[in-house]
C-alpha cells in the first residue's frame, strides 16, 4: 500500500497496528480486468471444448487457483504485514487444514468405493452368486 | 501485545500501566478474518462432500443434463460486478464521501439481489423437474454447497442493506467504517468461495 495516498483522511480506527490493507482505484481494476479473463477462459474452454477433458479440467482448475490468487491480493489485500502477519499465519493454517480435510476425504472415500463396489452394474448383479 | 504482564520475577503489583492506545476495535478486523477462515473452513468440508458424493446420481439426473453454463457465467458475471462495486464504495469511503459510499452500496446490493435470484430461479427450476436434494446424493450434495453459499450471500445482503440505513443516519464514523471493512472481506470472500463454486460444481460437472 506503498502509493495509498486515499486512505490519509482515513480515520485511526486501528492506529499504527498494521491494520487491514487498503486498496487503490488501480489495485480494485488490475483485479477485476485479471478476474473477468480468468472467468471467461475457463467458460469458454468448457462451453466450445477446444481441447480433450482431461487437459480441459486441469487447466480450469489452474485457472480457479490463480483467480482465487488474484481476488486475495487485489479485493482482500492480503500480505504479510496486515495485522502484523497474524492473518497470513491464520490464512495458511486453514490452508493447510482445507488440504488435508480434501485430500483425506477424496483419498479416503476414493479407497472405500474401490473396495465396496466389485459389481459396477446391476444387470451384472442379477446373474452373480 | 496485552499478555506481556508475565509474573514471573515480576514485583508483586506490576501490571502494564503504561499501555499504549488499543483504540475501540482495534482487534475487530483480526477477529473478523479468524470468522472468515473458520467459514473457509465450513464450505471446506461441503465441498468435500461435494467431491465424494458429486458422482453418486443413484441413476437420476447428472450435472450434464442438469445445469446451464451460460446462468453459471451470468451469476458469476453479477457477483464479479458487486465485488468491484463495492471497492468502489471502499474506496469513497476511503475519501469520506459518504453519499458515493451509499450509491456504491445500493449497486453492490442490486448485483447481490441479482445474483440470488439467479440462484433461486435455478433452484427452483431443478426442483419443478424433479430434481429436488432427496433426489440423489450428487443432489443433496449440490444444494447443500450452493444453497450455503447462497445463505453467506443473503446475510451479506442484510448486512449491506443496514450499512446503507447506518451510514445515513451517523456517517462515515470510524465505527461504521470498520463496519464497512468487515462487510468488505465477508462480501470478498464470498466471491472467493464462488470461484470454487463455479470451477468444481458447474464447469467441472460438465466434464465428468
Amino acid at each position: 500500500m506503498s502509493s495509498d495516498t486515499l486512505a490519509d483522511t482515513h480515520a485511526d480506527t486501528h492506529g499504527d497496528h498494521g491494520g487491514a490493507g487498503h486498496g487503490t482505484i488501480r489495485d480494485y481494476l488490475i483485479g477485476f480486468v485479471l478476474s473477468v479473463i480468468l472467468t471467461a477462459i475457463p467458460f469458454w474452454l468448457v462451453m466450445e471444448r477446444p481441447l480433450a477433458d482431461g487437459p480441459t479440467g486441469i487447466l480450469v482448475m489452474g485457472f480457479a487457483v490463480i483467480q482465487i490468487l488474484v481476488h486475495m491480493v487485489y479485493f482482500l489485500h492480503m500480505n504479510g504485514r496486515s495485522e502484523g502477519g497474524w492473518t497470513m499465519i491464520a490464512l495458511i493454517f486453514t490452508l493447510i487444514v482445507v488440504a488435508i480435510t480434501m485430500t483425506g476425504s477424496l483419498w479416503v472415500m476414493y479407497h472405500l468405493n474401490a473396495n465396496m463396489m466389485p459389481m459396477p452394474m446391476p444387470a451384472d448383479a442379477r446373474v452373480m452368486p | 501485545m496485552t499478555m506481556d504482564t508475565t509474573v514471573q520475577h515480576a514485583p508483586a503489583g506490576f501490571y502494564d500501566l503504561d499501555e499504549h492506545d488499543h483504540p475501540e476495535g482495534g482487534s475487530t478486523m483480526l477477529g473478523f478474518w479468524i470468522y472468515l477462515m473458520s467459514d473457509c473452513l465450513i464450505f471446506a468440508i461441503l465441498f468435500a462432500c461435494y467431491a465424494v458424493l458429486g458422482g453418486n446420481f443413484a441413476a437420476g439426473p447428472s450435472p450434464r443434463d442438469l445445469f446451464e453454463l451460460p446462468l453459471a457465467a451470468l451469476n458469476t458475471a453479477m457477483l464479479l460486478f458487486s465485488s468491484i462495486t463495492y471497492g468502489f464504495a471502499m474506496l469513497a469511503m476511503q475519501g469520506g464521501r459518504s453519499g458515493a459510499t451509499r450509491a456504491w452500496l445500493v449497486v453492490t446490493a442490486l448485483f447481490g439481489l441479482a445474483f440470488l435470484s439467479i440462484e433461486l430461479y435455478e433452484f427452483t427450476h431443478l426442483i419443478h423437474i424433479g430434481a429436488t436434494p432427496q433426489r440423489s446424493a450428487f443432489l443433496s450434495a449440490f444444494f447443500t454447497l450452493v444453497g450455503t453459499h447462497g445463505l453467506h450471500v443473503t446475510f451479506g445482503l442484510v448486512w449491506i442493506v443496514t450499512m446503507i440505513v447506518q451510514v445515513g443516519q451517523r456517517g462515515l464514523i470510524p465505527a461504521n467504517q470498520r463496519r464497512l471493512m468487515c462487510l468488505s472481506l465477508f462480501w470478498h470472500f464470498l466471491d472467493v468461495i464462488w470461484i470454487g463454486v463455479f470451477t468444481f460444481v458447474y464447469l467441472m460437472g460438465m466434464l465428468r
